[in-house]
């Protein structure tokens, strides 16, 4: 418990170096930790194993939900896909999202998948490669858009590390909560509280879409 | 040396991204089940929150993953409807293959 208060107002110091966030919060004496020769290098490598473990599961979730001809197969490669995702963005230093992840993504909306997975009884497709149309021109443009935007992000390269550097020995912590909430209760509040009305709308809405309107349609059919 | 300081280079971080993205576009194209359409679509816009959260830690600016969070309920708030919507069409069609439902009306 002390050791987290002392991470929160290590914190609000702004005093972060290039030490990850939540290698800190899982640390009990950040100020020592920070002050060994040894430490950041650790941390590095520990980041690029982290990194390559969960960014391979997230390829192989996503290649795995192209390949599995199931739903289900698919939704279940979907939440590796997710959760893998939730770890990157504990490196990346968001925890919040991290945890909203897992909940709302891997938690609330892939058991809706599943739920309907199961309700429509969706059965076992054969594996094609798509229509005349996405092969001719789907297919092109996919590999053309990534080949464009890969070819930007490693133009971009050095700008990158540059911002990256600049941004580390003047930081303002971008992880903490304390700033996130701030920002979203203060200047963002009237944005959040039409989230909340969409919210509303979208589950009247679901439910007035999805209720069973009547027997004349079904015994139509 | 430098690069053991910086951690991972967050480029790889966007190149992931792009990929889980074009990944998501080509299950789109070639997936013939609504449902697993419907999860393509949910995998683009993860590549998209990931390549936010990268740009706000390169940045540190809180307010990338403040959008992530918005585009997290729209999304849940899209995905309760869409599959209803799913719901609804089984209902009327009996089937989930894309290619029987492709006319508005019945």
């Amino acid at each position: 418990m002390e050791g987290w208060e002392n991470t929160l107002i290590y914190n609000r110091e702004g005093n972060s170096g290039a030490t990850h966030s939540w290698l800190r919060l899982s640390s009990l004496n950040p100020p020592a930790m920070r002050s060994t020769r040894h430490q950041p290098v650790r941390q590095a490598t520990m980041h690029l194993i982290l990194f390559f473990l969960f960014a391979g599961f997230c390829l192989a979730g996503a290649i795995n939900l192209l390949w599995q001809t199931h739903p289900i197969n698919s939704a279940l490669s979907l939440i590796v896909v997710m959760t893998s995702l939730a770890v990157l963005y504990l490196l990346l230093g968001a925890e919040f999202l991290a945890i909203a992840q897992i909940i709302v993504y891997a938690g609330a909306v892939m058991v809706l998948f599943t739920f309907v997975v199961m309700l429509l009884n969706a059965g076992r497709q054969e594996r094609t490669l798509g229509s005349r149309a996405a092969s001719r021109v789907g297919f092109p443009a996919v590999v053309v858009f990534l080949a464009v935007i890969a070819t930007i992000i490693l133009r971009a390269q050095g700008l990158v590390s540059a911002h990256l550097g600049v941004g580390l020995t003047n930081a303002k912590d971008s992880s903490n909560l304390v700033v996130l909430s701030q920002v979203l209760f203060h200047e963002l509040l009237l944005p959040f509280e039409l989230t909340s009305v969409l919210i509303l709308i979208a589950i009247l809405g679901a439910v007035a879409i999805a209720r069973r309107e009547g027997s004349e349609r079904t015994a139509e059919k | 040396m430098s690069f053991l300081q910086h951690d991972v280079p967050l480029t790889w971080y966007l190149l992931l991204s792009a990929v889980l993205f074009s990944l998501g576009v080509v299950g789109f194209l070639i997936k013939r089940n609504l449902i697993t359409v419907f999860m393509s679509i949910e995998l683009m816009l993860n590549a998209v929150n990931l390549s936010f959260v990268v740009f706000a830690y390169q940045w540190h600016e809180v307010k990338g993953q403040i959008f992530v969070f918005f585009v997290m309920v729209v999304a849940a708030a899209e995905a309760a409807v869409g599959l209803a919507i799913i719901i609804a069409v089984f209902r009327v069609r009996a089937t989930l293959a894309v290619d029987r439902i492709d006319l508005m009306k019945l």
